[in-house]
């Protein structure tokens, strides 16, 4: 914080101090008479807290703000710290967020054609949506995998599906973000692979894979090993990709999945970057430079329906994670204090009654995205209640997007929310909740210990009962479920249908596979991967060698889980 | 105490691959403050191991969670399995992201009512007391 350096005679310097106490002190008389003048009005019949329980207050003027830091060190300016108003200094002015939707379906050639069709519309990045066996790190023809191939996303069991999958797709042009977690380093090498197969090297990747473990433990429940061999597994991808892959952001520390189970927005903040400072710690631990791969740490944020709290929740995270960053972990370079997230809409606040309502919805909490001024930007299609989206339902969806880009004006200043009493009282109030739960978090041991006691678990279903509740009796109105009913009983949408013969193609090809392949080369990548799981050396040029060989995803799982072992929840609810 | 008077026992199922258990976790939350006695299988379960825990528990009801898209596959094998151990006395019911026409589908298999989102948890608890009621009452009476 710089001190001010002006020419200016004290006796001014104390009168100005003097003239901004008086007018406090006017505003302290006049809102107490304000507060009396209205004390029997009449109010509605609601209970004025946020989605996330927080008390609302009616008015918030200049006195909500007696006793914060000033505004250089509270908000300063975007791309400088604390970065409360952006990561980047000229924000949507240069560029605009990344328009990215999440797709995947059926096989890889379904999902490349619809990759196609939305980057033909204008989209401008690529999101894979993976089916559960993939997310599960097993085969199409896998017997856990039946009845789940390709229904709730893409399935990619080898290099060759992942080839078919960005076929004709430039990987050194688009970026693309994959939602993978429990098997994270294996669909990555697989995409490393790919790109190499298209003349493309690691380092001209640009891209985000989820590999998120302590979320999935957390929230979301899509792991396959125990924490401590999958936190190594990741650090091994801070590690490569520091080295090989610089423009690639080897994880994506989400919030997402902690709220939509049911977190409140400061369960969903606290947890989220309590577990990015234990990504921190474990790279540090491993004896990496905190600043050689701070920077390529993203994050991902659920946007809820309270306009205000998603959008104060933004600029609360990135303010936290420069502090932190800075003063916790000693970082020097700028780049590693700055929090560069991707947002979804609420997939939980879509309603099946009145579908269409959704659109409005998305609309609103888009806004909120790009109010609280995210990088990239993911809205739900209407009809995702109730299948995976159609292409129609995708565009509007995309089209919102753009609308909000070209039509509203909004992109054009940069956080024109900044300076409100209430969004930065807010932003404020999450700060501290957050520091709260980081103290709780402390007290029980830290992350993964919360996690084997299955508290986060535990505070998460806690919250979610108590939105369930609030639902239910009607005391938070949910338009078109509980209140606004008339219509809903009809549902006219068309939705997606996945042909059933999609696990059969799989399947079928998963045999060629098998039959093709050089079968020695295949034993041999395997058992170096095993060997290299027993010892500490980084595993991704191993399993890089066990993809080229058309090792399938569950061949290099089970490689892994000879040494690692697999997870076992703690079960309760 | 009559057959009719003792508490309903429902297993609270998650089969599949999928880990979202927000709708599991609550229900069961309900169910049990409703009064029934709550097992929860916890994730990833196969119908072999459900119907294993329903048989081994043996529950009056077994109410699974899908929202995978599997319930086509899913809900069919764990009835011909329940079936197949003798157990064709339990009802399936459950809930999750089930277009209208696969419910229906599904009723005609012999599955019980399922639930679309959107529903109040105080639906399903009628419904499974009402069964119960119905099913349960003694012969003749």
């Amino acid at each position: 914080m710089s001190t001010i350096e002006r020419e200016v005679p004290r006796e001014t310097l104390e009168e100005e101090l003097r003239q901004k106490e008086e007018e406090l002190e006017a505003l302290r008389q006049q809102l107490a008479r304000w507060e009396a003048e209205h004390q029997d009005a009449p109010t509605r019949d609601t209970s004025f807290t946020s989605v996330s329980g927080r008390e609302v207050d009616p008015l918030y003027t200049p006195l909500h703000r007696e006793g914060a830091p000033g505004y250089l060190e509270g908000q300063g300016l975007p791309g400088q710290y604390p970065f409360t108003r952006g990561p980047y200094g000229t924000m949507y002015r240069t560029r605009l967020w990344t328009m990215r939707q999440f797709a995947g379906f059926a096989t890889a050639r379904e999902t490349n054609e619809r990759y196609h069709y939305l980057l033909k519309n204008g989209q401008t990045g690529l999101s894979v949506a993976f089916d559960f066996p993939t997310l599960m790190g097993y085969d199409s023809d896998h017997p856990r995998s039946l009845g789940e191939v390709g229904v709730c996303g893409v399935a990619i069991s080898s290099l060759a599906d992942m080839e078919t999958l960005f076929d004709g797709i430039p990987l050194d042009q688009v970026s693309v973000s994959m939602t993978i977690n429990g098997p994270a380093i294996i669909l990555f090498c697989f995409y490393v692979a790919a790109a190499e197969r298209q003349g493309v090297s690691a380092d001209q990747l640009r891209g985000t894979v989820q590999n998120d473990i302590l979320k999935e433990y957390q929230a979301q429940h899509a792991w396959v090993f125990p924490p401590e061999p999958a936190l190594r597994a990741i650090v091994d991808m801070f590690e490569w990709c520091s080295e090989h892959a610089p423009l690639y952001n080897p994880i994506s520390i989400s919030g997402y999945h902690i709220r939509e189970a049911g977190a409140t927005a400061g369960q969903e903040l606290a947890f989220t970057l309590r577990n990015g400072f234990e990504y921190v710690e474990r790279g540090i631990a491993r004896g990496l430079d905190v600043d050689s791969f701070a920077p390529r740490l993203s994050f991902f944020f659920d946007i809820h329906n309270d306009f205000f709290e998603e959008v104060a929740k933004l600029r609360a995270a990135r303010r936290i994670w420069a502090r932190g960053m800075r003063e916790r972990y000693g970082a020097k370079n700028p780049a590693s204090w700055r929090l560069r997230t991707h947002c979804q809409t609420a997939g939980v606040t879509l309603t099946a009654q009145q579908p269409e309502n959704n659109i409005v919805r998305v609309a609103y909490q888009a806004m909120a995205a790009v109010l609280g001024g995210t990088q990239s930007l993911h809205t739900n299609s209407m009809d995702e209640t109730l299948a995976l989206p159609t292409e129609k339902s995708v565009r509007v969806a995309l089209r919102t997007q753009q609308v909000l880009a070209h039509e509203t004006g909004v992109p054009n200043t940069i956080d024109p929310l900044a300076g409100s009493y209430y969004v930065e009282t807010l932003t404020d109030e999450l700060e501290a909740e957050a520091q709260e739960l980081f103290d709780e978090i402390d007290e029980i041991g830290g992350v993964v210990p919360g996690i084997e006691a299955g508290w986060f678990q535990k505070e998460i279903a806690h919250s979610s009962l108590r939105q369930q509740e609030e639902m239910e009796s009607g005391r938070r109105v949910i338009v078109g479920v509980n209140d606004f009913t008339d219509g809903s009983e009809e549902v006219a949408i068309d939705t997606l249908k996945i042909d059933p013969d999609v696990e059969e193609r799989q399947r079928e090809q998963m045999a060629r596979l098998r039959q093709e392949r050089d079968s020695a080369e295949v034993e041999r990548t395997l058992a170096a991967l095993t060997e290299a799981a027993r010892g500490d050396e980084n595993l991704v040029p191993r399993i890089l060698d066990c993809a080229r060989a058309y090792c399938t995803l569950y061949e290099i799982r089970h490689a892994m889980e000879k040494e690692f072992g697999s997870y076992k929840e703690p079960v309760f609810f | 105490m009559s057959e009719t008077d003792r508490k309903i026992r429902v297993l609270v199922a998650k089969p599949g691959l999928d880990g979202h258990d927000r709708g599991a976790k609550v229900i069961a939350s309900v169910f049990r403050d409703a009064g029934f006695e709550v097992i929860y299988t916890g994730l990833h379960q196969t119908p072999e191991m459900i119907v294993a825990a329903a048989v081994q528990e043996d529950v009056d009801v077994v109410a699974m969670s899908v929202l995978s898209g599997a319930h086509m596959t899913l809900f069919p094998r764990v009835r011909e399995l329940l079936d197949a151990e003798g157990a064709d006395h339990i009802l399936l019911t459950g809930g999750g992201i089930i277009p209208e026409e696969d419910m229906k589908a599904l009723q005609n298999k012999g599955v019980g009512r399922l639930f679309g989102p959107g529903t109040p948890t105080s639906d399903a608890v009628r419904y499974i007391r009402e069964w119960f009621q119905e099913d349960r009452q003694p012969e003749g009476v």
